[in-house]
């Protein structure tokens, strides 16, 4: 293995490492399951005529009157609006229904008839503040406001450099403790960009260098990755979140790396044997599934993390490529062309036992939604471009979740498998969108230059 | 033919006054010998030297010299006006076509004029396929292309293949036109 020092990734990741870690609840960490609120009972905010709960999120009170703690309450309120927004299991009360009721004075104190007028059932209120040290603390509750009785309770303290993480982590408990649903707010998503307009290097040809990003879930603080001013695509985040997979073509070809952004190091399991592209971690992360020509034609290979016990897993004359595992690790869809076209198959992850999924013409980029679901998502040719469709291996069937407006290719799943990431040129250039499994909810994730191939934390 | 007399000419002096830096040596023996009486018949005059001719052209080459002029260019100078001839692909194949073998036939002999010459041979997608499987598609229409100049006597050392799938289009359109221009081999060369 090739381990490569990058100061740049080190002093990048060192930031985001602060904004991922430092924010703590008062709550025991999220790895050990938290034990049972003494002062509350586990209350699920319902409606009562059966439709989605509710909800209002005005902004947050600033409890201290510097400009830091007015903006910080203010954005934190308007992000966390959005993120119980974008899970869709509530409903959320546009915000500008609700500027004219006034401030909670306190936690304690709210005007419990007005929220009720504007039929909430359920309110987040919560104040911030700065503390002596710098950090900020942010308290907040849920209300069941037919009970005015408080569901939900937590107080968090942190530094105050990314206001949006506070609201990100009250989001993700409020699913939890209201839906047991495992929010994405605080995933994050990767992709590659031209944006920087830079030029390749080594090439007469006007050529574009595509560099590897990260961003929140929500496309808030976008970050570049990779600065080696080539073709850098097909990121893909390790299970853990702490490195990313890609292909580069850092050596003039295309090979395997593997970035470990918290560290800053950057490591090459591939090691140059043969080309290698379209890395796919393993669920467990102990293994990646690649395509490579190094027998001569595109075939799979699995290969342990730090690139031990290659094993070659297809043996077809035909075009084998874009592996995905399945949430047990036990198969794997991949993309192959033997019967004409590209189609989407899948096999044991030994190889054998291989079918074909896809029946369109021209299908690729089958990626495997994570438990509870069972299903493939891949991207077939309908008419001048691709759209999204999802095979459902329990009831045998094919929906479509794009409808041809622009191409839209590389589906990823987010961690919870109700949404997914994709790329689209329907607004002209090639951008970076989220929608719902079900084909509704669509976000915009970039703007700026072209973004492809984006990938889904776990 | 003057340059011959007059290094003749040279010698001759050369001689005579070698002698007579030696007769200063040593006293003379004989007397001079008088001249002989003139003849009657004319002396005849030295033929006349032929026509002037124009210095023999060298025979026109059109081949050599524009390869003498690709030799002294540097890479990125061939590269930007290649000598090497692109090959077009039809939609979704990698398969080589008759237009497709004459480039390659004419490649071929370039290459093996410049023997030294190694190449990259870049496969390209047009946007109609997927990122991923263009990635492969590319790799198989550059192997492709590296197949033939092979069978024609090319050695696969001299040849790298890379694959950009359909990430670096040569038009940005999205007409036939472009598509067509961007499902290509297109030759690098690398080293010469």
């Amino acid at each position: 293995m090739t381990f490569l020092r990058s100061s740049r990734t080190a002093l990048l990741l060192l930031a985001l490492g602060g904004a991922g870690t430092v924010v703590r609840s008062q709550q025991p960490a999220p790895s050990t399951p938290p034990p049972p609120q003494q002062s509350e009972v586990r209350v699920e905010i319902t409606n009562e005529s059966g439709q989605p709960p509710k909800f209002a999120v005005p902004d947050f009170v600033a409890a201290s009157t510097d400009a830091d703690s007015v903006a910080a309450a203010k954005l934190v309120g308007e992000v966390l609006w959005n993120d119980l927004d974008f899970e869709r299991e509530f409903y959320l009360i546009p915000r500008d229904t609700y500027s004219s009721i006034p401030p909670a004075k306190s936690l304690t104190d709210v005007p419990f008839d007005r929220w009720k007028e504007l039929g909430a059932d359920g309110l987040v209120i919560g104040s911030v503040q700065k503390t002596p040290d710098g950090n900020m603390r942010v308290v907040v509750r849920l209300f069941q406001v037919r009970s005015q009785q408080s569901v939900f309770s937590r107080e968090y303290t942190g530094p105050a450099s990314n206001p949006r993480f506070f609201a990100h982590t009250i989001s993700d408990e409020i699913h939890q403790n209201q839906r047991a649903l495992r929010g994405v707010a605080r995933t994050r998503l990767t992709f590659s960009s031209d944006r920087d307009r830079e030029r390749v290097t080594n090439t007469v040809e006007n050529r574009q260098v595509k560099e590897i990003y990260i961003s929140d879930y929500d496309g808030a603080n976008q970050r570049r990755v990779t600065v080696n001013r080539t073709l850098n695509i097909t990121p893909t985040w390790s299970p853990d979140g702490r490195a990313i997979a890609y292909t580069s073509y850092r050596r003039g070809f295309p090979d395997l790396f593997i970035s470990l952004i918290f560290e800053g190091t950057l490591q090459n399991p591939t090691a140059s044997k043969g080309q290698n592209w379209l890395p796919a971690w393993s669920p467990d992360g102990t293994q990646i599934a690649f395509t490579s020509n190094r027998d001569g034609n595109p075939e799979l290979y699995v290969m342990n993390r730090d690139g031990s016990n290659v094993r070659r897993i297809t043996n077809n004359p035909a075009i084998d490529t874009t592996p995905t595992w399945s949430p047990t690790g036990q198969q794997i869809a991949f993309t192959s062309d033997r019967s004409g076209g590209p189609q989407v198959y899948v096999m044991g992850a030994d190889g054998l036992n291989i079918r074909r999924i896809s029946t369109d013409s021209n299908c690729d980029r089958a990626t495997w939604s994570p438990a509870p679901f069972n299903e493939l998502a891949f991207v077939c040719r309908t008419g001048g471009g691709y759209d999204i469709k999802i095979w459902d291996f329990e009831k045998a069937e094919m929906r479509q979740i794009t409808n041809g407006e622009g191409s839209n290719e590389s589906p990823a799943y987010s961690p919870n498998g109700k949404h997914l990431a994709f790329t689209s040129t329907r607004s002209g250039k090639a951008q970076i969108y989220t929608v719902g499994r079900d084909g509704r909810g669509i976000r915009q994730i970039t703007k700026v230059g072209n973004n492809y191939f984006p990938d889904w934390s776990r | 033919m003057n340059r011959w007399l007059s290094l003749r000419s040279a010698v001759v002096l050369l001689l005579v006054l070698g002698a007579v830096a030696c007769g200063k040596k040593q006293p003379p023996i004989a007397r001079p010998i008088p001249p002989p009486p003139p003849t009657s018949t004319p002396v005849t005059p030295p033929p006349e030297p032929p026509p002037p001719t124009a210095e023999p052209t060298p025979a026109p080459t059109p081949v050599t010299v524009p390869e003498d002029s690709i030799a002294s260019r540097s890479l990125d100078e061939i590269n930007k006006n290649s000598p090497l001839k692109p090959v077009f692909f039809a939609l979704d194949a990698s398969e080589i076509d008759q237009v497709g073998q004459q480039a390659l036939t004419t490649n071929a002999d370039l290459l093996k004029r410049y023997p030294s010459w190694q190449i990259s041979i870049e496969g390209h997608c047009d946007e109609r396929g997927t990122a991923e499987y263009n990635l492969a598609l590319g790799e198989r229409r550059a192997i492709a292309a590296r197949n033939y100049l092979v069978s024609l006597g090319i050695s696969a050392d001299r040849v790298k293949t890379v694959s950009y799938g359909k990430e670096f289009p040569f038009d940005a359109g999205h007409t036939e036109d472009a598509w067509s221009k961007n499902r290509r081999a297109h030759f690098v060369v690398t080293a010469k």
